[in-house]
Parts: structure tokens; C-alpha cells; sequence
């Protein structure tokens, strides 16, 4: 089938938790991660008769700072408005929303995907409070509530529908996510829901743009980049086959990868916006406003071009930059500050020895003890140890794991190394007898090194590496052996 | 004579131990059996309202003073959250329940020592003019038990005027307060929008909504405005008053001028009525202060704007009701949505739901601009014009009530006519302006009530001189 003349197009809306102390509305507390159904829910959140909201100001300088992060600015008007519609979840019969005047207009999110640089504009982004969450188990015939995410606050990102690829998509909603981290906005668990995507999609063959389906409540990058795959297959074979695609709302089961219809949008929902009479308007003065842009966070783009003095690799940059918010930030803070050198080989360490190692460490839910200052000064003592060439690589690791599980920054790292067996040794009267034995041992070897087959070379050294437990020097064994053979 | 001495005087008597908190209560609630056939009166919090009477005079006891409402008994509309007994609303929907949390109005009244003892009639969910909407029954007028006592807070205004407690609390929306203010011969005050907290409140139509006081004089609705404004955390439209010493009288040391609102005196008033409104203005300028005519030419679009404005809001407000949590639920019903149909059918009475379309119509996709949004333009027009005319003068003069209250069952079949009941006092509403309905004398033996409005947030101003008039009608 001539798939190819097809334009993918895809647009994003966006859901992010803010990560304030109590929810948007009232004064419960915002984090149902691991709360007891019900239990963090007062008469605002319950749509008590006579309970009134009353807006949260933290929800307001996380939005503003969301607005720096999209690089738009936060409006000087914004405003509430009550969205209706009947659901149990929804205790006052509306969701407050921003309809007309929402606190974001215009922005653009930045991001790589495959090498190219892509711009995605922002619509808009505006505030709004979560419902709660229905419960339906199989084969009953109740449903459950469970009000506890009821208020909490939400920024709905909303996207242009600029992009045209599966894998475009995803890059951007990662970019978002890091985006929302970096400027200290929402806690991004993607696990905990904190961070939802809606994507529509749409084919056509030319410019004029085709008939989109949303899918909802995506949660993984993944989901987002299967999801659209399946969707843009689904309304091609449609097209293909003759038929429509319809306007509809779709669900994602991301066990079976597969789309669903979850309902027709032929008979739009009227949501009868109203401005909410009980919320006064957000107006935001220069002042604010500067306050906010004066203390926004670095930035992943900033920490991208900073590190970049070192070029470093792209898969070790985007590893660093995609660790836990706190770490990411001291080590990249730490990286940029030391010469080029000693960053890239302590980059690598990070990426390849110590994220592992705390991911392993987790699995068995233990931390790393240590702070990330006093792993930086254990850094800076394993390099020059490292410089020096006085440790294998291999011993490079197992020294490095070992000092980052210890309960306490040690007084001397070579120390360590000395005491663990870990540094190469130059002895050369120690080295000759397990020279001897592996040449003792290996003839053919012997025999190939003999004949001029050099690599049978880096087959002894290797052998007599393994005989020392690592301790080596590799450059001295080499010129033992030569010396040996003749 | 009445029942009760000024409030002051009652608390200043509770403070010094003269009397005790325990018999107000009991007298108020002796007064309250007494006078049950007038049907004022939804419940009684009477337990709960004699334990504190019982600890405020404790506190007497231990030579502490119990506040400056000491042991003063009241009567709270029922759409207010209250302790003791349940907050119905007057209405079915809400019939048996017992609120967790009291409002805002009620906790500052109490943490001045004054005791709720009742919970008084309403056209349910405060959805009418003369209590007839209630779901439960209609209260008599005390003056004429064929006749309404107006609406929506009739059953706050017949206490007063039967005289079983020294105050009562009332909502003001679209003329709630000053209109049963009117037909009992009682003084009503709606204050500035956002004065009083509507937090715990039966939310009608927020924009207008407003919280009140009801008593026999200016002197006892001022103490009670003054204790219960204020900002409060749980309601964002709130503000805060600088000249908030209601009770603190000092008389007017220049020459007032008021405004005699033109259309005001239109066809549909009574003749009597504007009589009364007219002889009351002579009386204020032959002591020397100016009265003079001035016209509001958007005045006769209020009651519109009105009843497109107000059905939105009620409409959102009462989407709550939908008897999955609490109040009303049919528990016949087979799906979800089976229930919310059968709860909303059977839970709301007849005005609400009117008033639920209405809403759901003027807010639908495609009316929004027709409607709401061209009653919210006309609205912010009538502003201008208010603020225009009060350039001009300093308080505005007419009538609370078009007529004097109308018999029993005169309106039901024409809803319609029923509204315009209010058109003298929808635009205070409308324009968050404070206004005051004070007794001004009988018309065919019935009591009338003139209107008087100020500036926003010009309250202690307008109670002030409410005062003033006061003395000046009985004089």
C-alpha cells in the first residue's frame, strides 16, 4: 500500500500536575500518591452546599514559571470558568477551567529529534482543577469514587498540530516533561499520572488537514509513540479502504497496543462556560512578573549548551540531564566547572557506573548514603588516580562501586584502592612469575606471538591481567612478554 | 412595645449578669411555640442553643465578658449552615442535612456570644418573593395571615415582626431582604457585595448573592452588619471595609443630597405606595437636606438582565444537587443516570427547575452571546450609570416593594408577575451597591418599606443616615 503520500499531523494537549502543597481550590493536601481513598478532601472538594473555592497563589507562580519554560510570558488578565457536565467524580457539577482568558497565550517548546532541531508551538496553557477518580470493577454493578485527586491543580499545555512523526511526538512530549522538571513545576511521575498526554491525530494528503481523533490518557512516551503509529495506520487503512475516519474520542490499552472508540464527538458536548462568579480575576502586574522570570531555574537547553564544552556525547548529556531533578543538577553544575579532560571521563563514570548502581541499589530499596558532594570529591581522587595510570578500568568500576556504597566519605581514596587490591602494580618481580606460568601455559599462544601473528599478544596480556586480579599494568606486562619471547 | 430591648442594651444586660443568657433563650423559643401558626419557623437548634446559653453564662460566671452579643438569640434564613438542626434550604433536596461545617456569618455572630435559635423559612433554595416556593409550607404575613410575607428570607422578616427573637439573618439576591423587609414592616439591610462572607451559604446566584441582617431598627441591624463583615479566607470575593464601625452613629455634619429615582415611581407602583415615598422625601428636605429627581434610563432593563444573570449561576450552582454524595436520592433508580434524573426530578420544586432551564438555556452553545453576554454588557452599563449618579447625590431614594404584600396564591399561576415583585431591588443586586429597606408607615393597614441606596462600600454612610430617616418617619 502507498502509505508514503500520506502527512501525518499531530497535536498535544498536555496535562501537568503542579506540585503545590495543597490543591488548587482548597486546602487539602495535593499528594494522593499513596493516600487511603477519600481521605484528603474537605467541603470544597466534596461540593459541599456553601463551600466556596479559593484559589491557591503557589498554583499562579507555578503557571508563570511554566510560562517562562514554553518561552511565553504569564497574561496580566486571566480568569476562571465553570465547565459543566455531570459525572460522579466531579462533585460540583463543573470542572473550574480557563475558557477564553487562560493564564498562557503563545510559546514554543525546542527539542531534538533524530539530530534535527524541531519547534513546536504553544496554543496555550491554562489552569484547571483535576476530578476525582472513578473506580469501575470488573463484573459489579457499582462504580467507586475516590475524591482525593478532586482540585488537584493541572496546566493543560496545549500544542499547535505541528508535528508530523510518531517519533516527533514522543521527543516533544519527553522535551516537555523535562521542561516541567528542570523549571520546578510539576514532580513529572509519569507513574503517578503527574504528567498525561491527549494526542490528536489526523492524515491527510496535501495541506488541507484531515478529520482528527483524540486519544486520551496517555502516560508513557512509549504509549505516546505507539499510539499514534496505531492511529495513523487505523485511518489510512480507512482512507485506503474507502471509508471515513470519524471525529471521535479514543482510549489506548497499552497491554493489547491497541486504540478504541470510546465515544462519537458528531454530537459535540456543550459545556455551558460560564465565568465562575466565585473567583475573582488573575491579574498579574510587571512586578510579579519579573519576580517570577528572575527566579526561574536553569533550564535542560542551558545545561545542554554548557556541558557541550566538553562534547560530550548526546546519549551521555541526555542521561545525565534525565536523572532525578536534584541530582541532575549538582552533577551537571559539577561537570561544567572542571576541565574538559576530567569531565568526560567523570561524565561517563556518572552515566555508566553510578546511575546503574543506584538503579540496582533502588531495586532492593537502598540508597546511595553518601551525598552528591561528597561522591564529586571521590570523583575528583579516583581521577587522579586515574590519570596516573594506576587502575584498570575494570578496577576503575569495582573501586567506584565500593566507595559509593560506604556509609561515609573515606579519608583517602587510594587508600581504599591499596587496601581492595585495586591498583595496578609495576613490580616486576611479582609480574615475572605469572608471566612465566602464562607462557607456560598457553604454547600455541607462545607459538602464534612467535610467527608474527601480533594478536595473540593482547590474548597473554590478558591472561597474565587475569592472573594479577586486575593489578597489572598492562603496558609493563606487554614489554615483559616481548622481552620473554624475543 | 417589643419583647426585647435594643441588642446592646441586651448584651450589656447578659454581661453583668442582670439577665441571663438561658432565659433569653428559653423566652425566645417559648415566643417562637407561641407564634408557630404563622409557620416563620422551619426547626429549632433548641439543645444545642441551651448548652450555649449555658456556657456563655459560665463564662459570665467567671467574670469574663461573653462578647458584644452576649447570649443574644437569632434566627438564621435556613440556606445558612448551622449546628443544631439541618440546613434544608426549603427544600426537599436538602431535607435532613445536617451540615459539618457552619458559615462564616454564624461563627463570627457566635464568637460574639450570639445564640442561633432557629432556622426560618425560605422559598426554597431563596428561588421567589413570598415563601410560596418553599417545599415545606408558607409562612403567614404577621399583619394579615391571608397575605405573604415576601421572600425569599419571609420567614426571618415574619420573626421579626412577630417579635420572637431580636434578630434575624437573611440572603439578599435579587431583593430577599429588603422586600419581606418591606411587607412586615421590619428594617432589611443587604450590604456592599462581598461585605458579609457567603461562605456556608446555600449558594443562589453567586454574583449577587449577599448576606444580611433583619431587625426592628437600624441601630440593632447595624451591630449585627458590623460583627459579621469582614474578609475571610474561604470566600474570594469577600472585601474589606475600611469604615467598618456600623454601630459607631454620628450625625451627618453636612448637607445630604438625595436622589429620588425617576423610575422608580413608574406605572406599576402603587399610587399609595408613591405617596408614601413622596411624602417621606418632603419630610427630608424640610429639614434641610436636598432631595431632588434623577434618572437611571437602564433601571427598567434590571429586572431582565436580572432573570437571565440570576438563572445561569443557579443553574451552575445547583448542578451539586445531584444525589450521589448527600440530600435528596432516589433509590429506586437503576443507572447513573437513571439517578440523576429521578434525584433532580423529585429533589427540586417546581421554581428551581424553571429556573435550571432558564439557566441551561442562556448558557447553551450558540445563546451565550444572545443572552448572558448581552445582560453582563447591560449590566456593566447600569454600573456606570449608578456611579454616574452618584456623582450627583450621595444616596438614592425609593421604594422596597412596589406594592404591600399581596394575598396568598395571587402569583402562583403567573410566575412572571411574581418577578417583577422585585424590580424596585434588583439593580442594587445587580450593581453590588449597599441598600436599606426601613418601615415607612402603613398603607391600607399594611406596613410599606422605603428603600434607600449608597456608593459601594459606603455602608457605615448609608446606615448612618438610614438612622437619620428613621427617626425622622416616626418622628
Amino acid at each position: 500500500m502507498p502509505k508514503i503520500e500520506y502527512i501525518l499531523t499531530v497535536g498535544i494537549e498536555t496535562h501537568v500536575q503542579l506540585k503545590t502543597k495543597s490543591k488548587l481550590f482548597s486546602g487539602s493536601d495535593n499528594d494522593s500518591k499513596d493516600s487511603v481513598a477519600n481521605t484528603l478532601i474537605n467541603h470544597i472538594d466534596f461540593g459541599l452546599p456553601g463551600a466556596l473555592p479559593v484559589l491557591n497563589e503557589k498554583a499562579i507562580e507555578l503557571a508563570s514559571k511554566a510560562a517562562f519554560a514554553l518561552n511565553s510570558k504569564p497574561s496580566y488578565f486571566s480568569k476562571f470558568d465553570r465547565k459543566h457536565y455531570f459525572y460522579p467524580d466531579l462533585p460540583m457539577g463543573y470542572q473550574i477551567s480557563q475558557y477564553d482568558q487562560p493564564i498562557i497565550v503563545g510559546g514554543y517548546v525546542e527539542f531534538y529529534c533524530n539530530d534535527q532541531l524541531r519547534r513546536v508551538n504553544i496554543t496555550r496553557a491554562h489552569l484547571e482543577s483535576d476530578a476525582g477518580k472513578s473506580i469501575h470493577p470488573d463484573n459489579q454493578n457499582y462504580s467507586l469514587v475516590d475524591l482525593n485527586r478532586a482540585g488537584t491543580p493541572l496546566l493543560e499545555i496545549v500544542s499547535e498540530p505541528e508535528m508530523h512523526s510518531p517519533e516527533e511526538a514522543k521527543a516533544y512530549a519527553h522535551e516537555l516533561y523535562l521542561l516541567m522538571r528542570y523549571a520546578d513545576v510539576s514532580e513529572a511521575n509519569l507513574y503517578y499520572g503527574n504528567m498525561r498526554f491527549d494526542v490528536n491525530v489526523s492524515i491527510s494528503k496535501d495541506n488541507q488537514l484531515g478529520t482528527r481523533t483524540e486519544t486520551k490518557n496517555l502516560n508513557s512516551f512509549r504509549s505516546i509513540e505507539r499510539a499514534i503509529t496505531y492511529e495513523m495506520n487505523r485511518q489510512i487503512d480507512l482512507i485506503e479502504s474507502g471509508q471515513q475516519v470519524i471525529q471521535e474520542t479514543r482510549g489506548w490499552n497499552d497491554t493489547k497496543g491497541q486504540g478504541y472508540s470510546m465515544r462519537s464527538k458528531e454530537n459535540a458536548d456543550d459545556y455551558r462556560y460560564m465565568p465562575d462568579p466565585d473567583l475573582p480575576p488573575i491579574l498579574l502586574d510587571d512586578q510579579y512578573i519579573l519576580k517570577i522570570q528572575q527566579s526561574m531555574p536553569k533550564l535542560p537547553k542551558y545545561w545542554r549548551q554548557q556541558v557541550s564544552k566538553h562534547s560530550l556525547s548526546t546519549s551521555i548529556i541526555e542521561s545525565l540531564i534525565e536523572a532525578e531533578i536534584e541530582y541532575s543538577l549538582n552533577n551537571l553544575d559539577y561537570l561544567v566547572n572542571l576541565p574538559t579532560n576530567q569531565a568526560r571521563v567523570i561524565a561517563n563514570w556518572l552515566v555508566n557506573i553510578e546511575l546503574p548502581l543506584r538503579k540496582k541499589l533502588a531495586e532492593s530499596a537502598k540508597n546511595i548514603e553518601l551525598s552528591d558532594k561528597n561522591i564529586q570529591q571521590i570523583y575528583n581522587q579516583v581521577y587522579s588516580i586515574f590519570e596516573s595510570g594506576e587502575i584498570s578500568s575494570t578496577n576503575i568500576k569495582l573501586l567506584i562501586s565500593q566507595l559509593l556504597t560506604m556509609k561515609k566519605l573515606p579519608k583517602d581514596v587510594k587508600e581504599v584502592a591499596k587496601e581492595s587490591k585495586l591498583l595496578q602494580t609495576s613490580d616486576e618481580g611479582l609480574l615475572n612469575d605469572i608471566v612465566d606460568q602464562v607462557l607456560a601455559n598457553n604454547p600455541q599462544a607462545v607459538k602464534d606471538l612467535k610467527e608474527g601473528k601480533d594478536k595473540a599478544i593482547g590474548f597473554l596480556v590478558g591472561q597474565v591481567m587475569k592472573g594479577s586480579k586486575g593489578q597489572a599494568n598492562p603496558t609493563i606486562v606487554t614489554t615483559l612478554i616481548k622481552s620473554k619471547i624475543g | 412595645m417589643s419583647n426585647w430591648p435594643k441588642i446592646q442594651q441586651l448584651a450589656k444586660e447578659v454581661n453583668s449578669g442582670k439577665t441571663s443568657a438561658a432565659s433569653l433563650v428559653a423566652k425566645s423559643l417559648a415566643l417562637i411555640e407561641q407564634k408557630k401558626e404563622f409557620q416563620a419557623i422551619i426547626s429549632t437548634t433548641s439543645d444545642r442553643a441551651r448548652r450555649r446559653a449555658e456556657e456563655i453564662d459560665n463564662k459570665v460566671k467567671k467574670g469574663q465578658n461573653a462578647g458584644r452579643l452576649a447570649g443574644v438569640p437569632f434566627i438564621a434564613k435556613d440556606n445558612f449552615l448551622a449546628f443544631g438542626a439541618e440546613t434544608t434550604a426549603a427544600s426537599n433536596m436538602l431535607k435532613g442535612f445536617d451540615a459539618p461545617y457552619q458559615a462564616t456569618a454564624i461563627n463570627k455572630l457566635e464568637a460574639e456570644g450570639a445564640i442561633c435559635v432557629a432556622k426560618a423559612n425560605l422559598d426554597a433554595f431563596a428561588h421567589g418573593s413570598s415563601t410560596e416556593n418553599s417545599d415545606f409550607f408558607t409562612t403567614l404575613n404577621p399583619y394579615d395571615k391571608s397575605r405573604v410575607p415576601g421572600g425569599s428570607s419571609g420567614g426571618s422578616a415574619a420573626s421579626i415582626a412577630l417579635d420572637v427573637a431580636p434578630f434575624s439573618l437573611g440572603t439578599d439576591t435579587g431583593g430577599s431582604i429588603r422586600a419581606p423587609a418591606s411587607f412586615c414592616g421590619v428594617v432589611g439591610y443587604k450590604p456592599t457585595y462581598g461585605l458579609v462572607s457567603r461562605s456556608g451559604v446555600v449558594a443562589m446566584a453567586s454574583s449577587t448573592d449577599c448576606i444580611g441582617a433583619l431587625a426592628n431598627c437600624v441601630e440593632d441591624v447595624a451591630l449585627v452588619m458590623e460583627v459579621m463583615s469582614g474578609q475571610d479566607d474561604l470566600d474570594s470575593t469577600t472585601v474589606e471595609v475600611k469604615d467598618n464601625k456600623f454601630s459607631d452613629f454620628k450625625k451627618p455634619n453636612k448637607q445630604i443630597k438625595i436622589g429620588l429615582v425617576k423610575e422608580y415611581l413608574a406605572d406599576g407602583i402603587n399610587q399609595k405606595v408613591k405617596d408614601r415615598v413622596l411624602s417621606i422625601s418632603e419630610k427630608i428636605s424640610n429639614n434641610g437636606d436636598i432631595v431632588k429627581e434623577i434618572s437611571l434610563p437602564s433601571l427598567p432593563l434590571a429586572l431582565a438582565v436580572y432573570y437571565i444573570l440570576c438563572p445561569a449561576e443557579v443553574a451552575s450552582n445547583l448542578s451539586r444537587y445531584d444525589g450521589q454524595r448527600y440530600g435528596f436520592s432516589d433509590a429506586n433508580s437503576k443507572s447513573l443516570e437513571e439517578s440523576y434524573y429521578n434525584s433532580r426530578s423529585k429533589g427540586f420544586g417546581n421554581e428551581a427547575k424553571r429556573r435550571i432551564m432558564i439557566g441551561t438555556y442562556v448558557l447553551s452553545s450558540g445563546y451565550y452571546d444572545a443572552y448572558y453576554k448581552k445582560a453582563q454588557i447591560v449590566r456593566t452599563k447600569m454600573i456606570n450609570e449608578f456611579t454616574e449618579a452618584f456623582k450627583k447625590v450621595d444616596y438614592l431614594i425609593g421604594p422596597a416593594t412596589p406594592t404591600t404584600a399581596f394575598k396568598i396564591g395571587e402569583f402562583t399561576a403567573d410566575p412572571l408577575s411574581m418577578y417583577l415583585n422585585d424590580i424596585v431591588l434588583v439593580a442594587a443586586n445587580l450593581v453590588g451597591i449597599p441598600s436599606i429597606a426601613i418601615p415607612a408607615g402603613k398603607v391600607d393597614k399594611l406596613p410599606i418599606g422605603v428603600q434607600l441606596m449608597a456608593r459601594q462600600k459606603e455602608d457605615h454612610n448609608l446606615i448612618n443616615y438610614a438612622k437619620y430617616l428613621e427617626e425622622l418617619i416616626n418622628a
